[in-house]
Parts: structure tokens; sequence; C-alpha cells
């Protein structure tokens, strides 16, 4: 039988579950607002995680698993973790065979650099553009399948949002063509998102501009759970920039960079001093709060503003070239100064969001036929990301997503192909109506004018240190947003190719969202991974080792708790300033 | 200094696909560090012409923002480039800015690439790998083979070489500098090289390798510093290869 198969987003996690579900036969339907090869991973320039050991430094995937679920700060149910971390050699010969460039040892193998919140030479790498490289594979394969017809692609589409049969399961989404307009309904028994992060709810990050979080926030105003929400990645080293923050990767300090600044006229090694173990290798959310501590609170940044050094001009520029040359050109082609000669100038920049959709460990939402891979989900990081397990987490994502959702299609007693002819209509029709009304909209306000707005609120209040009173202030500034939204003026109101009518109905989900976001950071009186709090400065077990749940509800999200599951490592206190004693393989 | 820096562009814009061009100028406040796409979001918040005139914001494609997707592309001041690394300090005023016309222009800025996906289609532009189950690791490389596939593809299908490419246009139907890169890259990979030939006879067929005029403007164009050129030589010479042991085979 062929089952047939949405998959919504065409990142590393869209395309690989794209890939399996056409290995076990289905046909496929994949959308993307983006030409696929476009997707917001090519950003990804460090590596990707897999413990293989070629260094004979005793790597093991259970270390990895220790390293992240440590790295998590408690947080990531376990099970799942696991058995990413087992899969992760696999996946990286996997794409070895695809042909990626990984960058090779001398005996031709696939070389491996360090990472944050490691001790091992854990990383595989294609120079510095991993995330490119990893996708253009993908997407190869992709269009192999796509010439064999078991692959349509629907690009330059935007997802509005799913079909619901009376029972309340997912069959179909509805989805708008972004050059011609029109809006219609896809049917399918199971519907894969892979929608990507949420970063541009926060403004200027380094995030590509179309990670607006979009897609999943249109399916928690459907009922999806959002789970962790509060829990965003703030990345220690991106170069300020007008447009955006560009990321300068964690791998510059992989391969030997260093963080400083001055003190008392003499270079300061401010990392390497609070954390002699890990020094400049120590997880992001710790690295992020020691730079913005001594810039802020100690004001020793570089000439009094925010902003250290990422220091590379000791190293070999030739090996420079080889294994960083595609960062060192961003830094190079924007900022316009050589970091083979001088060190760079960096600042925090919000990078990436461990929450995300609630998934079971089948990676399916609480809408049955609903599932999600890849960065729209919750489910591998806990508390804090480590560097290069993003982009291995969607691939295994999407690995394991594509079989569970056939395994459910075939589960199923009734297929959405007996429907009635005119089943989702209705649903498509209300989405067409929305989008009249959008272009209908006069007022006083401007749609990218709240946006900026928002950002700046979010950047400012609800990243790096956490008040109580700013998170709630934050939250009433988005509801007088909400409110102002109403007063938008649609500043293009042609019928072609417009884009000013689907940014502002992505705005209205980044505000929905960011209230998520808030007030899961108000509610969590603890500090743990990424979310930190000077009032709470310690993680609390007791009362929070819980992933929070938020639903939907017009006066705003309802948060619930559920607890973790730490089946496999007993939750330790997490230094960095000491080694790590490692969890026994139980 | 008391008086507001501005920035003038002059933006070729068109409605739809069959509508005829016309130019429309803005002045925007300067910043420091702005490019050609933040230049266009200021407009997005301030739609006004220069005349004052309200009007539609500029519509255009771009996501990564730092030259890595290749969205962006457009002809700044007569180059075809991408926009996002296209600093405004760097540009001499006013700046100048149109579609990549030898593509089908959709609105404004935006144009169809589709044509250079369809090429990837038509060359095979992938390791035909048997199944993604684990079957261990892949063939051992060394540095210099995986560096050189490497430069090859970091291509973008960002459309630079075949605006810059004078044997790209209504009377010809080449699929553009780009696909030479493409074959041999994926003709230079152990597995790749299995079916070499399938990718090479696509090359030399219809819109293939024989329409290249050898203008070398590709190399110069490209974003990324592909060498472009190079892997046109190769691919020559693959060809003749390929051709000469077709014909003694018959
Ligand atoms: C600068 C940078 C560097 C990074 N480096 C690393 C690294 O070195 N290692 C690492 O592990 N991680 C890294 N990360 C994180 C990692 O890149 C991302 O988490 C990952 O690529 C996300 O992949 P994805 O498949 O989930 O989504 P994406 O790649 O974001 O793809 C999302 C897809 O969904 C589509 N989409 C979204 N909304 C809609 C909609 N409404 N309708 C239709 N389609 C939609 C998009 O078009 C796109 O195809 C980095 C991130 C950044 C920002
Ligand atoms: S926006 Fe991606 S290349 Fe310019």
């Amino acid at each position: 039988m062929n089952e047939k198969c949405i998959i919504v987003g065409g990142g590393l996690a869209g395309l690989m579950a794209t890939i399996k579900a056409a290995e076990l036969g289905a046909n496929i339907e994949l959308f993307s607002i983006v030409p696929v090869k476009r997707s917001h991973s090519v950003c990804a320039q460090g590596g990707i995680n897999g413990a293989v050991n070629t260094k004979g430094e005793g790597d093991s995937p259970w270390e990895h698993f220790d390293d992240t679920i440590y790295g998590g700060d408690f947080l990531a149910n376990q099970p799942p973790v696991k058995a990413m971390c087992e899969a992760a050699p696999g996946i990286i010969y996997l794409m070895d065979r695809m042909g990626v460039p990984f960058t090779r040892t001398p005996e031709g193998l696939i070389d491996f650099r360090r990472f944050g919140g490691t001790k091992h030479h854990r990383t595989a790498f294609a120079g510095a553009t991993t995330g490119q490289q990893l996708l253009y594979a993908l997407d190869e394969q992709v269009r192999r399948y796509e010439t064999e017809g078991k692959v349509t692609k629907y690009e330059h589409w935007e997802f509005l949002g799913i079909i619901q049969d009376d029972e309340g399961r997912c069959r179909g989404i509805v989805a708008q063509n972004l050059r011609g307009g029109e809006i219609r309904s896809f049917l399918a028994d199971a519907v894969i998102l892979a929608t990507g992060g949420p970063g541009i709810i926060f403004g200027k990050t380094t995030n590509s501009m179309i990670n607006t979080g979009t897609a999943a926030s249109a399916v928690y105003q459907q009922g999806v759970t959002y789970a962790n929400g509060e829990f965003i990645q703030v990345h220690p080293t991106a170069i300020p920039g007008d447009d955006k923050l560009r990321l300068m990767s964690e791998s510059a300090r992989g391969e030997g960079g260093r963080i400083w600044t001055y003190k008392d006229g003499k270079p300061w090694y401010f990392l390497e001093e609070m954390y002699p173990e890990y020094g400049n290798l120590v997880p992001r959310d710790i690295a992020t709060r020691a730079i913005f501590k001594v810039c802020v609170d100690d004001k020793l940044g570089i000439n009094g503003e925010n902003m250290v050094y990422l220091d590379l001009s000791h190293k070999d520029p030739k090996e420079l070239d080889r294994k960083l040359g595609g960062i060192i050109e961003i830094y190079e082609k924007f900022i316009g100064e050589d970091p083979h000669k001088v060190p760079m100038r960096i600042f925090p920049a919000v990078h990436y969001s461990m929450g995300g959709m609630w998934v079971d460990f089948n990676q399916m939402t609480n809408i049955p036929g609903l599932f999600a891979a890849g960065e729209c989900e919750y489910q591998y990081h806990g508390a804090n990301r480590l560097g290069a397990n993003s982009l291995l987490s969607c691939i295994y994502g999407g690995m394991v997503t594509a079989p569970n959702a056939l395994a459910y299609i075939r589960g199923l007693d009734k297929h959405v192909d007996s429907f009635a002819p005119d089943f989702g209509e209705s649903q498509r029709k209300d989405r067409e109506d929305q989008y009249e009304q959008l272009l209908n909209m006069e007022g006083t306000e401007n749609a990218y004018l709240i946006h900026k707005e928002l950002g700046e609120w979010m950047t400012d209040n609800v990243t790096v240190v956490r008040h109580n009173d700013r998170l709630l202030k934050t939250d009433e500034k988005i509801q007088e947003l909400i409110e102002r939204y109403q007063k938008i003026d649609m500043i293009d109101t042609s019928r072609w190719s417009n884009q000013a009518v689907p940014f502002t109905r992505q705005l209205w989900n980044m505000l929905q969202l960011a209230r998520v976001i808030t007030l899961g950071a108000y509610n969590r009186n603890e500090s743990r991974g990424a979310h930190y709090k000077p009032d709470f400065p310690d993680r609390n077990d007791e009362d929070w080792l819980k992933t929070t749940l938020a639903s939907f509800t017009p006066d705003g999200p309802k948060f619930d708790y559920e607890s973790v599951d730490v089946s496999l490592i007993k939750p330790r206190p997490r230094r960095y300033d000491v080694a790590k004693k490692g969890a026994a393989n139980s | 200094m008391s008086e507001q820096r501005t920035i003038r562009l002059i933006v070729t814009r068109q409605d739809d696909p069959d509508s005829r061009p016309y130019q429309e100028e803005f002045r925007i406040p300067y910043r420091q560090n702005m490019n050609v796409i933040s230049a266009f979001m200021e407009i997005q918040r301030n739609p006004v012409n220069a005349a004052g005139e309200k009007v539609r914001p500029i519509q255009w494609e771009s996501n990564c923002l730092e030259e890595v997707c290749g969205a962006c592309s457009m002809v700044i001041n007569g180059r075809p480039r991408q926009a996002c690394s296209a600093l405004i300090d760097k540009l001499e005023q006013p700046i100048r800015i149109s579609p990549m016309n030898t593509f089908p222009v959709i609105r404004d800025l935006i144009v169809d690439r589709g044509r250079m996906f369809d090429a990837l289609k038509r060359v095979k532009a992938w390791i035909p790998i048997d199944g993604s189950h684990d079957l261990g690791p892949g063939p051992r490389q060394s540095q210099e083979e995986s560096d050189w596939r490497y430069e090859l593809s970091k291509c973008m299908t960002c459309g630079v070489c075949l605006q810059a490419c004078p044997n790209v246009n209504n009377s010809s139907d080449f699929m553009g500098p780009f696909i030479v890169g493409q074959v041999n890259l994926f003709n230079a990979h152990p597995t790749g090289a299995l079916n070499k030939d399938e990718r090479t006879s696509a090359l030399i067929g219809e819109g293939g390798l024989q329409e290249c005029g050898n203008s070398q403007n590709c190399v110069q164009a490209c974003p990324k510093g592909i060498p472009l050129t190079t892997s046109i030589a190769i691919m020559n010479r693959e060809s003749t290869r390929f051709v000469l042991k077709k014909w003694l085979s018959f």
C-alpha cells in the first residue's frame, strides 16, 4: 500500500523524514516557504556530534548521552536522548556515504573536533559550513525521489494550519501559494511538521528570516501542547549587525579560539580563569552569562561597550582556512577585518529554542496524526543544547518520525480517502476568510514596526538574565502589541506575490508564542540551563524538575507541568569549573 | 553631524510577470553597518518613495542574511551578486538595483530560478546510495579530494553565474555554468564515479557544455569563488573521453 504523508518543512529534519518515508514506499507532499535548499539549516557552521571515537579518547555513545543530559541540566526525558546518541555514529556514516565533503584526517577518515560541554573530539564537520553541506546531501537524495515521482514539492507555499476530523485527528493541512495566493487544502492521514525554530520572535538573532515559529504557533492555537518554551539559547559569540547578528561558531573555540577582554590594561582570559577545567569550551549558557557579567555588570567590555574578543590570531592561518574558512569569510565580508590577524569582536545573541511542540517518544504531538521533528519540537536538549547536537537531533528526529507516522497510518481503521468529498473545505474557507480580512486591514500601525518592538522587548527582558517584574511587564507589552495589531494598516494589497500579508499573519503567531515563552519564564522560579533568574539562582529539582506544558486559550496560555523521565542517569549538580564525574553506565 | 545622511536607492520594479518594469527611487536614513537588505527593511517600516508618496514596499527574497542560502541574488550597481553581503558603505550612490532578468521576473526583485533545480534533476546531481540504513562509513578519501569537492559543493544555486554568463539568454537553452561544477562534484566522488557516464552524457546533451563560450564571467561573478572555469576544463576533457569511449564501443 502507498501511504500518503504530508511533510511541512525541508530543513534537515523534514528532508530526512522525506527520504525515510519515500524509502518505505510512501508518497510524500513536501511543503516549504523557501525552496528547501535555502532552508535555515544551511546556516549551521560548526558540525554534528557522534561518538565515533576515532581519536582513541575512550568516547562512547553513553558518554555522549551523559554529556547531553548533564549539559541540558537534566530537563530532557532520557530514553529518546540515549537512542539519539546511539544512532549518531551511523548518521555521520550515512551522511558520509551521501557524499558530504567532511574534513578528513591524514589517513582519509572523517576528522572530529571539540565542541562545548565535552572533553572529547566528537564533532564531524565540513569546514565551517557543515549545515549547508548536510542539507545539500539530503536535498540531493530528495531530488532523486522527486524524479522517481515519490515526492511532490510545494515550494513557496506556506502552511497555515492543520485539518482535523470529528474525532480531532489530524487529516491534512491548509496551505497558501505565496506567489499566486491561492489557499488550498491537502489531505493525508499523517502530517509531519519540521518547521524549525522561532528565533525571529526576538527580532535580530543568528537565525534566518523565516524562523518565526509560525507553524508551531498555528497548531499551538489549534490545540497542540507547547513544551519548555522558556528555554531559549543565547549563543555567546555573534557579531553585532544592523539586520542580523551573525554567528561565529563555537567551532572557533573548538579549534583553539580564546575569549578575552582587557582588565587592568592586560588581556584577561576570563573563561579560562573562571572555568579552568573546560575553559573556553564551557556550554553556551555558561559562556554567555560570563560574557554578560563581564560587559554589563563589570563594564569591562571592549572600550566599555558590550563586546569582547574572540581570538584566533595565534593559530596557523592555513589550518584556519581549512577548518574555519566559512566563518572567517563571514567576518571578513561583513566586518572588513581579517581574523587571521586581529581578534574578532563578539557579543551573545539569541540562537536556538530548546522548547517546542510537545511530542511523545514516537514524535507524535498530542493531536493524533500530527508529528513533529527538528528544532520545532522539544525533546532532545533539556534546558540547554550542546553545540553540534542540533544537526544530530534534526536528522535523527526526521529518521524516526517517518516510520512512526507510517505505522500510525497503517493502524487507522478509517482513511481520509474514504471521507466525504468536501471534507476539510470549511477549514480551508476559514483560512481564506482570514486572509481577506488581513488584506483589508486599514489602520495606523505598521506590522514591521510592531515586530521590531516585540523583538526589542523580548531580547531585553526574556534572554540571559530574567527578573519576574520585567517578565510581567513584557507580557503586558505583548498584550498591548496584540491590541495594536488590530489597527495594522496593510501596506500591500496586491494579490500577486504579496509578502506583507503573510508577514502580518506570522506576526500574530509570533505574538502568541512570545507569551508562552515569557510567561513560562515567569512561572519557573529557579535557574536551570539557559533559564537564569538572579532571584532564584539555583536549580530546584524538588519543585522544578518538570517539563513546562503550555496550552492555548483565548485568554492566554495555560500552564501544566509533567515530570521528567530520569530513569537512566540520576540528576547531579552541574559544574564546569571541575571535571565532570561521569555517570556510570548502568 | 546635524544633518541626517541618507542613502539613495533606485530600484527597478515590476508588479507581475506581464507588466512593464519601472524605476522608483527611495531615500533612506543612513545607519552604520547597513546592507542592501536592511535598507529594504527600512522601506517596509516606512513605505514611502523619494517623492514622498506612499508605495507598496519592495518585494525581494532573502533568508540567511549571511551569504549561504543563495536566496537574495539581484543586480546591484550593474553587478549580479548577493544583496545580504552588499554593504552600503562600499557601494557607490545612488545604488541601482534590478532583478536578475535572465530569469523570468515574478515581482520586483523576485525571479523564478526553477530552471536551475530542473537542471540538477537532468544531470542526476546526487550520489546514488543503496539506502539510508546503516552500512558503515563511506569510502576513504584524501583531504585533497575532499577539499576539491568541498569547493564545488558550496554552490548555493543562487543564479548569479547564469545572470553573468553571455550564453544564458533567450536564444540558448544553456543550463548554466553552475551545472558543470555540479557534475564535476558528483563525478569526483568515489561512489558517484560509478555512474559518472550518465551525468557526463546529460551534460553534453541539450543545453549542455557545448553552449559554453568560455567568456569566464562565471568564475568572477560567483559569490562563493567556486572554480567554475577549472571545472569546465575538467568536464570538457571528461566529455571528450566519454564520447571517444562510446564511439569505440560501437
Ligand atoms: C547560525 C547558526 C549556526 C548553527 N550551527 C549549528 C551547528 O554547527 N551544529 C548544530 O548542531 N546546530 C547548529 N545550529 C542549529 C541548527 O542549524 C538548527 O537547529 C537546525 O538546522 C534546524 O533544522 P530544522 O530541520 O529543524 O529546521 P530548518 O532548517 O529551520 O527548516 C525549517 C523548514 O520549515 C519550513 N517552514 C517553516 N515554516 C513553514 C510554514 N509555515 N509553511 C511551510 N514551510 C515552513 C522552512 O521553509 C524550512 O524548509 C545553528 C543555528 C544557527 C542559527
Ligand atoms: S540571504 Fe542568504 S545568501 Fe543572502
